[in-house]
């Protein structure tokens, strides 16, 4: 794949030499994927993997240290009456967050996950966004959520955005980078293809689709896209890479929908927290209601789940 | 097109759920017969998830109803007789189809829920002057006690009361500012289908009264069992369920008014009224009581 983005020219034929995809087709089978009926034992075992890959996430500009630490108590212990709770997969946080972030989990296995690059804007000269992200590296992020530069994806300038991932990379060192396409602003089916297969060849490790900071964020539709692409690639180079959707996930019946999505695209492979995540805050909240009432048989309330 | 060969269109009775008209989640439909047994529409059987549908809406439309204005919670329930007084004919006939009451019979029972409903209308901003006040208590401080809504209610309504029952245990409820889920009688529940369509053109906020029709004793025990619900009216159960409802209902402490025998015609008195408020209670210091005795 080495030549595909030996230059402007041959990675601009590479993309746009990728299947068209029929956006009616895609949202039918996200549609009908999303009729499964999921019940009792299967529902009990998506809801806890489900909360095993949520990246429990604050980023508003209201932050504060002691609002961090409660996410990571939550993380670390998303059920305080039911101690069987899976943690979360990490808790996702701004880069000035991430050393307070990292002490809070020491000794767990939730993941600190820091985005950077001038988020959620990636309006930022590229120097600036590498310092973001050596900053966050440095202060122990496991993770880094990094955003592309989507005015020069739109102006066609997929070099340019290739070449920045790659940056991004390689000053991450031995933290995963997923890399966030912003798909409500890509405009069509076709862009997210093109930057998903832009994403992997630049070396993510995780493909995410928005910051959810915009109107449209993670759908099924746009998920399922990401996901036959990671398939794709993974057929092509034998390298695989995570899918996160983020953002306007919010209930129990969404997350089981992703899941089932997961299953039917790419497979058992995908369906652990090491490939699959979950960009939230306030699903866990309605996983953890959903997962009260399996095992009580009544119906749970918000009274009974910590408010962030 | 002459006048004899028009079909006439049948309504489909629908839930009233967060301000909107679903149909049951489940897609069932039950038969309702008036007294006599002939048929008179399909009524939407609900389901649990329905019930938990409800309650959501119920949750959510709280914050809003009860921090409104006792006045305009006052205007909003007048609202509503106003409403019906303008749909008083429909109305009358379909209590008495499901009651099987003569006409004239029928129209009183309207006339009287309308009354009701501005019965409590006045009472919104004057409950609180009932059971709330200035308390004198031993010490520097002022002392005062005002009640608040219980929270969202779940109300099995009359069995028998198809309409006048009904408003008389609905309006209670969300005259101090509760939100009700409400399983209309499981038997004739076309009035309380109907009653959604004059609430939603009231100015009542989505969500703050939501119908059920189905099977009383299935939809009852979840919301009795709900941990988001904060209490129950028990007018339409019967005994038995009243007693397995009431130990649902222990779990997370939830109000329970009991069922007990009531003449919906006469005047209803505070009891209802008064079932589902909360007494908050703040003292305020005043000061040491001064060398004078005074502590102000």
């Amino acid at each position: 794949m080495a030549d595909v983005t030996a230059s402007e020219g041959t990675l601009r034929r590479f993309l746009h030499g990728l299947p068209g995809v029929d956006p009616v087709g895609l949202e039918a089978r996200a549609a009908t994927l999303g009729t499964r009926s999921i019940k009792t034992t299967a529902k009990a075992y998506a809801i806890d993997l489900a909360i095993s890959m949520i990246d429990l996430t604050t980023l508003e500009g209201a932050d504060t240290p002691g609002k961090v630490r409660a996410l990571c108590g939550k993380a670390l212990n998303p059920d305080p009456t039911d101690r069987g709770t899976p943690r979360t997969a990490a808790v996702c946080v701004y880069p000035d967050m991430v050393a307070t972030a990292v002490e809070a989990v020491q000794g767990s296995d939730v993941k600190v996950a820091s985005v950077a690059t001038a988020f959620p804007a990636g309006r930022a000269a590229l120097p600036v966004k590498l310092a973001d992200t050596k900053d966050a590296v440095a202060a122990g992020a496991h993770e880094i959520d990094m955003v592309i530069d989507r005015g020069a994806f739109l102006s066609g300038r997929y070099l340019e955005v290739f070449e920045e991932i790659k940056a991004v990379k390689e000053v991450c060192g031995n933290a995963r980078l997923k890399v966030i396409f912003e798909t409500g602003e890509l405009s069509t089916y076709d862009n997210i293809r093109r930057a998903s297969w832009i994403g992997m060849l630049a070396g993510a490790d995780f493909i995410k689709t928005s910051t959810g900071k915009v109107a449209v964020n993670a759908t099924p539709a746009n998920t399922l896209l990401m996901l036959e692409a990671v398939r794709d690639f993974r057929e092509l180079t034998g390298v695989q890479v995570g899918v996160k959707p983020a953002g306007g996930i919010r209930t129990t019946k969404d997350a089981i929908k992703f899941l089932v999505l997961v299953n039917e695209t790419v497979g058992e492979d995908w369906l652990d927290n090491h490939w699959f995540r979950f960009g939230a805050s306030s699903l866990l909240n309605d996983l953890l209601m959903q997962r009260q009432k399996l095992s009580t048989g009544r119906y749970s309330g918000p009274d009974y789940v910590t408010v962030d | 097109m002459s006048t004899v060969d028009r079909l006439s269109v049948l309504k489909t009775y629908k839930l009233f759920v967060g301000g909107k008209f679903p149909r049951s989640e489940s897609g069932r439909v039950y038969e309702v017969t008036d007294s006599k047994g002939n048929w008179l529409a399909n009524a939407p059987l609900s389901s649990r998830k329905d019930a938990r549908d409800a309650v959501v809406a119920a949750r959510k439309a709280f914050g809003a109803w009860s921090g409104a204005t006792a006045y305009n919670r006052g205007q909003i329930l007048y609202r509503v007789a106003e409403m019906l007084e303008g749909r008083r004919d429909q109305f009358t006939a379909e209590v008495a189809d499901a009651e099987g009451l003569s006409k004239a019979k029928a129209a009183a029972q309207v006339d009287a829920a309308i009354d009701r409903w501005v019965w409590y209308a006045g009472w919104t901003d004057k409950v609180a002057q009932i059971v709330g006040g200035a308390n004198p208590v031993a010490g520097p401080f002022f002392n005062v006690s005002s009640p608040e809504p219980t929270g969202v209610v779940a109300v099995l309504a009359p069995q028998e009361s198809s309409f006048l029952g009904l408003v008389s245990v609905i309006a209670p409820v969300i005259a101090t500012g509760n939100t009700a889920v409400v399983i209309a009688s499981e038997r004739a529940p076309l009035p309380a289908l109907s009653l959604g369509e004059v609430l939603a053109t009231s100015d009542l906020p989505g969500g703050v009264v939501n119908l059920l029709s189905g099977r009383t004793a299935e939809l009852a025990v979840p919301l009795a069992a709900h941990q988001d619900v904060n209490a129950v009216d028990l007018a339409g159960a019967d005994a038995e369920l009243a007693r397995e409802l009431e130990i649902g209902a222990a779990d997370n402490l939830k109000r329970v008014f009991r069922p007990r025998s009531v003449d919906f015609s006469a005047e209803p008195g505070t009891d209802r009224l008064t079932a589902f408020l909360e007494t908050k209670t703040v003292w305020h210091p005043t000061g040491s009581l001064g060398a004078g005795g005074s502590s102000y």
